[in-house]
């Protein structure tokens, strides 16, 4: 499922899938702390996202729909290092 | 996911996660440097440029059933998480015709909700049976 990532020197990030590119996304005359923050909701699709990760001795991509099919848990915790 | 880079999620599982868990973390250790998936999810700290501790239970169909979003001081009850994922799992299986009540863990009883049911909750679950 998750293509291995080439690994460069530049830090590789994800982003949403299907979303403008972020040029037009961010209107110009708003201030970046504006950026909105959304919320999903229960009972509704999620939205896609790839991310670049590690699993067991190998960088990935992952694109979140690809699980489809699978229950899923998504976590998001705040920094390496920390508790879980 | 983390706002750190893959190379730190390797780092993190090569010095200290593999000491807790044999082989390493089984899952992938995803990066969202930048936040942008966590302001998706509504877990991006602002203030503290982080994520909050979010947790989000998504079915085959990839509709969220269930979240749980915490600030970084505490820590979640990995088991809960479980029973919520177990009981998603049930209520699917049965195609709705079973649902968890209030203290459900597998093993415990299952209301089935329906006309007969209505006003009569009292007589299949007790208020003990909230509790484990």
């Amino acid at each position: 499922m998750p293509e291995e990532a080439a690994v460069g020197c530049a830090r590789p990030t994800g982003g949403p899938v299907g979303e403008p590119a972020e040029e037009t996304a961010i209107e110009k005359s708003q201030p970046i702390s504006k950026e909105t923050q959304q919320m999903v909701h229960v009972g509704e699709k999620v939205p896609d996202f790839v991310a670049p990760g590690y699993r067991k001795g190998k960088f990935i991509n992952i694109k979140l729909s690809e699980y489809l099919g699978k229950w899923v848990l998504l976590c998001f915790y705040p920094g390496d290092f920390t508790f879980v | 996911m983390s706002i750190d880079s893959m190379f730190v999620h390797k780092m993190w599982d090569d010095h200290e996660l593999s000491k807790m868990v044999n082989g390493g973390v089984p899952f992938p250790m995803l990066s969202d440097a930048g936040g942008k998936v966590g302001r998706l999810y509504g877990v991006f700290n602002e203030g503290a440029g982080v994520e909050n501790r979010g947790r989000f239970i998504i079915d085959p169909d990839g509709v969220l059933q269930g979240y749980e979003v915490l600030t970084p001081p505490v820590g979640r009850n990995v088991q809960e998480t479980m029973r919520q994922v177990q009981a998603f799992q049930l209520v699917r299986e049965t195609k709705s015709a079973e649902a968890t009540p209030s203290g459900w863990r597998p093993g415990k009883k299952t209301l089935k909700p329906g006309p007969d049911l209505v006003g009569n909750v009292w007589k299949e679950w007790k208020t003990e049976m909230a509790f484990d």
